[in-house]
């Protein structure tokens, strides 16, 4: 196997802190932890919107579910990972046609997702949860 | 850059495509729900109800849930190729992401067309 004499020669650290990133790697890092995170409580954002629009009782009882801080939380933290999940997502289709790709500007549209993203998510934060 | 010869596979070309036809069409939803939802203002079951029971917003909201589900798709598959190495483990995963996606498009249009 030529795998074998490869893998002899490589060295075995990583480093995989994402503190450590420049900003387009962070950028594209959270796009991916925010994309998991939106997979993985996709089935109880259903189950709020199947509930909510069932009978008035039950948007009552949603609506009670989501008043207890901890819902607040978890639902602030989704509308952040869908937030920066479609601002980097924007960028990155930019990126695709070219648009945006040398270092500086790059670095500077990075900066640009995690501000918006982060400020669109108090403010939304701020009308719809509070 | 590699010379390889592209002949008889996808080279991963149509994923690709889906996955950036899929967010656009859900960045296009994002925009009008927020327009729809800020004109409506539905703070009650009555208001947020009629909001859904317009034949356009259940187009529209079918659309986005099957972009959903080819978007997540391709990232997840994307994700379980690179952390998850055993074979077997990683197939299992993408055949649950599959079952739940395709669960949950199913479930969205229950939820769409209930009377």
């Amino acid at each position: 196997m030529p795998e074998a004499s490869l893998k002899k020669k490589r060295p075995l650290w990583y480093n995989l802190s994402p503190l450590d990133l420049p900003l387009p790697g962070l950028v594209s890092i959270l796009h991916r932890i925010s994309g998991a995170a939106l997979f993985l409580l996709l089935v109880w954002l259903l189950y709020l919107l199947d509930s909510s629009l069932a009978s008035p009782e039950r948007f009552a009882a949603v609506k009670a579910t989501l008043a207890h801080p901890f819902a607040k939380l978890v639902l602030l933290g989704l509308l952040w990972s869908f937030l920066h999940h479609l601002c980097a997502g924007i960028r990155y289709l930019f990126l695709d046609i070219h648009k945006g790709v040398d270092l500086p500007t790059a670095r500077a549209t990075s900066a640009a997702v995690l501000a918006a993203s982060l400020a669109l998510t108090v403010l939304l934060g701020w009308l719809l949860l509070w | 850059m590699v010379n390889r010869i592209v002949v008889g596979a996808h080279y991963g070309v149509r994923d690709w495509l889906v996955q950036r036809l899929s967010a656009v069409v859900m960045t296009v939803y994002t925009v009008v729900f927020a327009i729809a939802v800020a004109g409506a203002r539905p703070v009650d079951y009555a208001a947020w109800k009629a909001l859904f029971a317009q034949g356009w917003m259940r187009v529209a909201t079918l659309l986005f849930f099957v972009s959903l589900l080819l978007h997540a798709w391709v990232g997840m598959r994307d994700i379980l190729m690179d952390y998850i190495r055993p074979t077997g483990l990683r197939l299992t995963l993408e055949v649950i992401v599959i079952l739940v996606l395709t669960a949950c498009a199913g479930w969205a249009v229950q939820i769409l067309w209930r009377a």
